[in-house]
């Protein structure tokens, strides 16, 4: 279905990352906004609070990043949008319940702009540490969705596709941009409504009685029940089965488990979004997300100049991580790097799928700043040699 | 090893036992322990629902971790059994999406006063119209008997095997400081005035505290040598006093000291969602459209 | 019952009485109920349910009068009283 015109900003817009990002949000249909002022991420806060009594919806600054991320939990289950935004610090506090969401398979979006690390670290600089913590961040197994905008009109465009992909696969989906996508000010184009393409929620189309909380009917992803409609339904974080009863035995753990983890897994590929760009033929792939895949691009033009056949993945979606892809990449070309600002996260999955068939190099650093387009240059000349 | 429960040998009747349509009844007979005061709380909170003749379609219980924290889990209500500490934020998540809904939060002493404590001063201070029914046993039960913000001292739990020498929390004063609309205090044994004081709590316009006194057997009276959950309920028959309107100063629970009960708050304040409304409307007028509850649209 | 003076409306009063249903395998043997009866009609039976616990038997059914008290206070849902109409007493002068 299309997005509510009331709800968008149709026209050219200069806003920054964060800013764009909470428009994206107010477009896909947020109503309820429920987060804790951190920096870099503030701003998409700031944006909420002002916009959204107008457009019918409800933002409250909460007392913790605990409570910020429960509360936009209960309020997706009562059948209204949510999101909460946050930074490294926050982040970790909300893991414990981003895994009570992952549990009750609730949707909602979770945006973190991410800074320099660990602990307090740089508020007010990039960095893309907490990439693995995305992926393994809560405790218990399960997969995740994370999404990486590199602009502030990917940050529009990308918190509405993670709205429709947390309604689509019933679970929190995160939005990975960094300090500096989030303070960047571009300009954003923001289309009419029309052009808008929105995931409805689906509910069951069971009577009350006949409807459990965790029915997957053969599809991977259960329809949800509505809170008030008569269905009178029980979810709990702990282990449960199709009845959201819980069950405490290693029969239930199994089967829950495996749903949750083939929910994704089943699906990576519709799922997966990635742009390629000259790697047909390519001898060299160079691998990035959020904004090193904007400062590849410099670093990336001056080693073709000098006749290096090399080509450029940007992933959009970081996580599934395009297992597949790299591993048929990795038994036609002489290196992978993996350029993000971080000593190592992304790069041990492409290097595990490369799976010793290519060499694999990481153009990485402590973050504070992003890349140096002639640090990947030189990454790029030692991978080639 | 498989936990479903043995089929009942329920007495040849026509009639079933009138609590039957508001439990889920494929999970009982409950976990909690024999003279355990608990199944007595859900009683209350079941004739408190049914005089007030709510629809229960719109009233949504959430629960955090602990032995009171399964109550979520045998009311057929829409009911969310969530990570400790956290059922107050997402009863206030619940509660501002479905202003229609009334949204009861049952959970104990350590869930809310402790783990919970940051969400439930806050909770209170913004005075969501949310009804907070806190069970306080003394003890973390659950999890083997652990020392509780309200414990009190010289009690002997297993993280206090000396004896507690920690202040405990008086949590009618708690409430009550951080601007609860209703607070209450029974024991389990008080058991109609508690149902009262949970209708009213329920029908206040308000964030309403409801704290419940009730027995501990199998660790907290157990580890203090204090008998069986009836020796308790026999306790608070000889010791409870009842003091409408006291002082939530003078209201602390020493060990084996005193309880007072009674109704100490019961004032009106606007609520979150009316604040909310009349502070927008005033500010943008005909451009603000008001938010749920006031007009009773969503 | 004894009365300073006879009230003027003791005609009309009935004592309500009570029949009880013990749902005997859903007991734990905790006693509220034997011990909160206001009448004393109850009392912990000798005979055990499958769990090993001692259900509640009543042993004075002429003398409940319907409060609820045991009702209210199991914690098991394990007893309930179901008002009887036909056979209330009068009330003696």
């Amino acid at each position: 279905m299309k997005a509510d015109p009331r709800n968008v900003l149709t026209g050219d817009h200069y806003l920054d990352g964060n800013h764009a990002s909470a428009e994206g949000a107010i477009a896909a249909g947020c109503k309820f906004f429920a987060g804790y002022p951190i920096t870099p991420s503030t701003e998409i806060a700031e944006r909420f609070a002002r916009r959204i009594p107008l457009v019918d919806g409800v933002f409250i600054q909460m007392e913790d990043e605990l409570a910020s991320m429960n509360a936009i939990l209960g309020a997706s289950w009562g059948g209204v949008k949510s999101m909460t935004c946050t930074s490294g610090p926050g982040f970790s506090l909300m893991m414990e319940n981003f895994g009570l969401g992952i549990m009750l398979e609730t949707p909602c979006v979770l945006v973190n702009v991410q800074r320099g690390g660990p602990s307090t670290g740089l508020p007010t600089l990039p960095g893309q540490a907490d990439m693995m913590q995305a992926r393994w961040g809560s405790h218990g197994d399960y997969e995740v969705i994370a999404l990486a905008p590199d602009s502030p009109q990917e940050s529009f465009e990308l918190t509405i596709q993670a709205f429709n992909l947390s309604e689509k696969y019933r679970m929190p989906v995160l939005v990975m941009t960094d300090e500096c996508v989030g303070h960047m000010t571009e300009k954003v184009v923001i289309p009419p409504a029309e052009e808008i393409e929105l995931y409805e929620r689906r509910y069951t189309d069971k009577k009350p009685g006949e409807a459990w909380p965790f029915e997957a009917n053969g599809d991977d992803t259960a329809p949800m029940l509505p809170v008030g409609k008569g269905y009178k339904f029980h979810v709990t974080g702990l282990t449960h089965d199709y009845r959201g009863y819980p069950i405490i035995d290693a029969e239930a753990q199994e089967k829950k488990v495996k749903h949750l983890v083939d929910k994704i897994r089943n699906h990576v590929d519709e799922i997966i979004w990635i742009e390629e760009k000259d790697v047909e033929g390519a001898e060299l792939v160079v691998m990035s997300y959020g904004i090193s895949s904007r400062v590849v691009q410099p670093a990336v033009a001056k080693a073709r100049k000098e006749g290096i056949k090399i080509g450029q993945i940007k992933m959009v979606t970081v996580w599934p991580f395009p297992e597949k892809r790299v591993r048929e990449l990795a038994e036609k070309v002489k290196a992978l790097v993996m350029v993000e600002m971080n000593y190592g996260q992304v790069y041990f999955e492409m290097d595990r799928c490369a799976a010793g068939k290519c060499k694999t190099y990481l153009c990485g650093h402590a973050g504070g700043t992003v890349h140096k387009p002639d640090d990947i240059y030189q990454t790029i000349k030692e991978a080639v040699k | 090893m498989s936990t479903k429960a043995a089929p009942l040998n329920v007495k040849e009747d026509e009639k079933e036992h009138p609590l039957e349509n508001i439990l889920r009844m494929d999970r009982i007979p409950h976990i909690w322990c024999p003279t355990c005061g608990l199944g007595t709380t859900v009683t209350a909170l079941a004739a408190a629902l049914e005089h007030l003749k709510l629809d229960l379609n719109k009233v949504a219980i959430v629960s955090g971790i602990g032995c009171t924290g399964r109550v979520a889990g045998y009311m057929k209500l829409d009911s969310f059994h969530t990570t400790h500490g956290r059922a107050l934020p997402f009863a206030v998540g619940l509660h501002i999406a479905r202003p229609d809904m009334k949204v009861i939060v049952f959970s104990g002493d350590g869930d809310i006063a402790s783990i919970g404590g940051n969400h439930f001063i806050h909770s209170a201070r913004r005075n969501f119209d949310i009804t907070v029914i806190c069970v306080n046993n003394f003890i973390y039960a659950m999890t083997g008997g652990q020392v509780a913000p309200t414990t009190p001292g010289k009690a002997i739990t297993s993280t206090s095997p000396h004896g507690n020498y920690e202040h405990p929390f008086n949590l009618p004063y708690l409430a009550g400081a951080c601007g609860a609309t209703y607070v209450a205090r029974w024991t389990a044994l008080h058991i109609r005035r508690l149902t009262t004081a949970m209708s009213e709590a329920i029908s206040k316009r308000g964030f309403s505290f409801v704290e419940i006194v009730a027995p501990c057997s199998t660790l907290y009276a157990r580890l203090n040598k204090l008998g069986t959950g009836l020796d308790l309920m026999k306790f608070y028959h000889d010791n409870s006093v009842i003091k409408h309107g006291a002082d939530l100063k003078d209201v602390d629970i020493d060990f084996q000291s005193k309880i007072t009960v009674g109704k100490f708050v019961d004032i009106e304040k606007p609520t979150y969602i009316d604040s909310m409304n009349e502070h927008l409307k005033k500010k943008y007028g005909d451009k603000y459209k008001l938010y749920g509850g006031v007009n009773g649209n969503d | 019952m004894k009365y300073w003076r006879t009230p003027l409306d003791i005609d009309k009063l009935k004592i309500p009485r009570g029949e009880l249903h013990i749902i005997k395998e859903r007991c734990k043997g905790c006693g509220f109920c034997v011990e909160y009866c206001p009448k004393g009609v109850l009392q912990l039976s000798t005979e055990f349910n499958s769990k090993g616990y001692h259900p509640p038997e009543v042993v004075k059914p002429e003398e409940c009068v319907n409060c609820d008290l045991c009702e209210m206070l199991c914690p098991d849902f394990a007893i309930y009283c179901v008002r009887v109409e036909e056979d209330e007493k009068e009330v003696s002068k």
